[in-house]
């Protein structure tokens, strides 16, 4: 799983039926230290994220397991909202 | 499977369902000689890790097997603790 940030959230009207009713939100990888990385990727969400959310997201086959996405074309679900962050020194 | 040291732990009160109770741990990936190599992932734990351990984790929807029968949604999983590595290239 990967740490990452909600920028933003897209709209698609013409899409695959198993994928009526997803909400798209299009996040950004960061470090553990909150630094952007230089990709995006879109993600299904199933948890609820709002923008700016620091967020966990699972990719591959996994993010089929997500909450509602069986059998869903997925490869990226958001599946947490990182309330905290701890780094040992 | 791949070597890593964790760093840290985060904490989501929001998450998927399946992952309740799932500790989450922050880990850099290793190559043998024990030199961090790659961007930091977020990973399930299922051997009971703390920070400053080196561990091996794998990756992909096997990832979730050590919890079955319930289908946590995880693509990264510590499934060992490592003892001592033997490198000799």
């Amino acid at each position: 799983m990967i740490l990452a940030r909600v920028a933003g959230n897209i709209v698609a009207t013409r899409k695959d039926p198993r994928l009526e009713g997803f909400k798209l939100l299009i996040v950004k990888p960061v470090t553990p230290e909150g630094n952007p990385e230089s990709n995006y990727l879109i993600a299904v969400d199933s948890v609820g994220a709002g923008p700016n959310d620091l967020v966990l997201v699972v990719s591959g086959s996994s993010a089929r397991m997500a909450e509602g996405c069986k059998d869903k074309p997925v490869d990226a679900s958001i599946v947490g909202i990182v309330d905290l962050v701890h780094l040992e020194k | 499977m791949y070597l890593g040291r964790v760093m840290g732990s985060i904490v989501a009160t929001v998450k998927d369902r399946n992952l309740h109770a799932q500790k989450l741990m922050i880990v850099q990936p290793l190559n043998p000689q024990l030199i961090p190599t790659g961007k930091q992932l977020i990973c399930t734990d299922a051997v009971g890790v703390g920070a400053g351990e080196i561990i091996y984790y794998c990756r992909g929807k096997e990832s979730s097997f050590p919890f079955l029968p319930a289908e946590v949604p995880t693509d990264t999983t510590i499934v060992g603790v490592v003892d001592e590595v033997r490198a000799e290239c």
